[in-house]
């Protein structure tokens, strides 16, 4: 597993470094740093005290009892990254990327964002950590995820609203590359998925590789064995790869990703359903696209998943079979949602809640033997507007 | 030799600077496009950058990002560009250049893309997201048919990457003059001179610089130590502006001309002779 990627950034056909050649000393630059962090005992002290005293970490692994009963079928476990200081799992990555820019002698940090989240643990960092801050998010994401754009405010963060192209994460992507081909001097862009160019999908997944590892330790302890299903979300895919890498050579355990299927078709951001191999933001991988290689406007009820591309070594474990993917539409993940909230009392984040519709289908076909675990990526708070939106007003 | 290798040979015999102006193609449509190829050819331009639009530029400015959707509100693809070049070639000697990103041409297939290039009559092509490492693939088919894969430098560029980068380099190389995305500027970089003075002394090829050139002072700043200049953003800022009116293309062949006139009166850069140790001073 720690053989991927090569030393070009490729896995297999997929990820590698496309970027303007204003930025390729940065990245070179970056990946020589990691590559010294990684192995050196004080960054890696530096950072398990953060994950420990600040993220508060481990997350716990709750056996779902009443979900695991209502579902008829395999037992249930939920991996409680909900629970990480911030609301997902995405500070896990981004305080790892903090670390790496005071490293380098960074002043400022960037970063895109979708669903906010990982705007929010960006700001959170640098408020912690002592960096400017600027994060670019889509207007329309802006107005679904209203409380996230008052919590990075608040955490003394500057939010930069994109107007260009759909207004979603992708363009926000867009928007965050161009100020670091600008800034690129002093400014540290801090990418909050195991997307963009080497060595981002690879460090992205090192930093979220710490729920697989406890997941992985925890299960065992409960159950005396690995599970036989692992079920993630996937937009760009940080919480899937953080849960499954740890677990790739373990063969046994099935690994189900599950990618936004919208409205349905022409209407959602299934990449590597619906994609085909391409280039978007600095690597190749499955981008949802016509056919003449222009990025398709993308659609979800869940900002974070509504990307085009998806991260190169999913596309690459995806081709190999080792992962399988799923789609999930936003009514389904709404009933995910609320399943979740009614038989657990956690209410997960509209991202999060595509897992949870996934095993709703997945569980009842498998016997009480089985176990399962789903990744709870994120808690739900933030979407509660666009749900009742969703919803309607009498539909609670 | 190239039609673009040739132009900078020639160029250099007059003792001229280049003047290379970018437009993208099928902006406003693909009709003006033709007739501003002609006329920015009649006022001066030595070659042509024509950019194949994409959705999501992004080491472009919002100028050439609105110029792009332009183009891409009416749908204008590979196929329209070669279509187009196949038309301008039938009256057009100077050399025609495609500048753009990957992803199309990677959807187009390289393989056919280099071979429906060189038969509609295109002469090199830079793609902006494709460094030396990830252009492998691509070159082989260009240099089988023959077109010129420009390469790019950058002010964040050192003297180990760009003598990586020179090595591979053909037609002529691609100094961005600014740390950051395409657009005008009031300005351009203090040390701009002694970067692309210190790149032309250890380059095989020609160096044009583009980024930010935005005004005929700018193109004379850049003439004292270049080949070329490479104009963009100026450019489209004037077809913009001259939407919906009957004289967009004379008012860009003003602007042509004008950089023209301003290149002309600059003596071209000699040989430093110096060793170079270091990009920056």
């Amino acid at each position: 597993m720690s053989k991927l990627p090569d030393k070009y950034g490729h896995f297999g056909l997929y990820g590698g470094r496309y970027v303007a050649e204003t930025l390729m000393p940065a990245l070179l630059e970056l990946e020589e740093v990691y590559s010294q962090c990684r192995r050196d005992s004080t960054f890696k002290r530096e950072l398990r005290a953060l994950q420990r005293e600040y993220i508060g970490r481990p997350t716990p692994l709750t056996f779902a009892a009443r979900l695991t009963e209502r579902l008829g079928g395999a037992k249930v476990y939920l991996k409680r990254e909900d629970l990480c200081h911030t609301g997902a799992h995405k500070i896990n990555n981004t305080i790892g990327q903090a670390l790496l820019a005071k490293r380098m002698g960074k002043e400022r940090l960037i970063a895109e964002t979708g669903a906010g989240q990982h705007g929010v643990a960006t700001a959170t960092v640098a408020a912690l950590l002592g960096f400017s801050c600027e994060v670019f998010m889509g207007r329309e994401d802006t107005v679904r995820q209203a409380p996230n754009v008052f919590r990075m405010r608040l955490l003394g963060a500057t939010l930069r609203e994109v107007v260009s192209g759909s207004q979603t994460l992708k363009d926000a992507m867009n928007e965050a590359l161009r100020d670091w081909i600008t800034h690129v001097a002093h400014t540290f862009y801090v990418i909050g998925t195991v997307a963009g160019p080497h060595p981002y999908p690879m460090l992205v997944r090192d930093f979220q590789s710490v729920i697989g590892r406890e997941t992985k330790k925890q299960i065992v302890q409960y159950e005396g064995r690995l599970p036989d299903y692992l079920i993630a979300c996937v937009g760009g895919g940080s919480n899937a790869m953080g849960l499954f890498a740890p677990f790739l050579p373990e063969t046994a355990v099935h690994m189900v990703a599950v990618e936004a299927g919208g409205l349905g078709a022409g209407r959602n951001a299934a990449s590597m359903a619906n994609g085909y191999a391409g280039v978007l933001h600095g690597s190749k991988t499955y981008v949802l696209q016509d056919e003449t290689g222009q990025i398709s406007a993308t659609h979800s009820l869940a900002p974070g998943l509504d990307y085009p591309g998806v991260g190169p070594e999913l596309s690459y474990w995806n081709d190999q079979q080792r992962i399988r993917c799923v789609t999930v539409q936003d009514a389904q993940a709404v009933e995910g949602m609320r399943l979740l909230a009614e038989t657990e009392g956690i209410i997960p984040a509209l991202e999060s809640a595509h897992a949870v519709a996934h095993a709703a289908t997945l569980v009842p076909q498998l016997p009480a033997t089985a176990i399962v675990v789903i990744n709870v990526s994120g808690r739900g708070d933030k979407d509660l507007q666009s749900v009742a939106n969703f919803l309607g007003e009498n539909a609670l | 030799m190239t039609r673009i290798a040739d132009t900078f040979t020639q160029l250099q015999a007059r003792g001229e600077v280049g003047l290379i102006p970018f437009i993208t193609a099928g902006d406003p449509d693909l009709e003006t496009t033709f007739a501003l190829v002609h006329e920015m050819a009649r006022q001066g331009a030595d070659i042509i950058e024509l950019g194949v639009p994409f959705s999501d530029p992004m080491a472009d400015g919002p100028t050439l990002q609105r110029a792009a959707e332009r183009a891409l509100q009416h749908g204008t693809s590979l196929s329209h560009v070669f279509e187009l070049v196949r038309r301008l070639r039938q009256s057009l000697p100077i050399p025609i250049l495609l500048f753009g990103y990957y992803n199309p041409i990677w959807r187009y297939g390289g393989e056919r893309f280099a071979a429906d290039a060189r038969q509609a009559g295109v002469d090199g092509v830079l793609c902006v997201d494709l460094p030396p490492e990830e252009a492998e693939e691509l070159k082989r088919e260009t240099d089988r048919h023959d077109l010129d894969m420009i390469f790019l430098l950058a002010p964040t560029s050192s003297l180990d990457r760009a003598q990586k980068v020179l090595a591979r380099a053909r037609g002529f190389i691609y100094y961005v003059a600014v740390t950051g995305v395409t657009g005008v500027r009031a300005a351009l970089p203090a040390d701009l001179s002694a970067m692309v003075r210190r790149i032309r002394a250890i380059s095989p090829v020609p160096v044009g610089v583009g980024f930010g050139i935005s005004s005929a002072e700018h193109a004379v700043q850049v003439a004292g130590v270049a080949d070329a200049a490479i104009v963009g953003s100026a450019i489209s800022q004037v077809i913009e502006q001259s939407l919906g009116r009957p004289d967009l293309v004379p008012r860009v062949g003003a602007l042509i001309a004008e950089l023209k006139t301003a290149l002309r009166s600059v003596a071209t850069p000699h040989d430093t002779g110096t060793t170079i140790v270091s990009l920056r001073s």
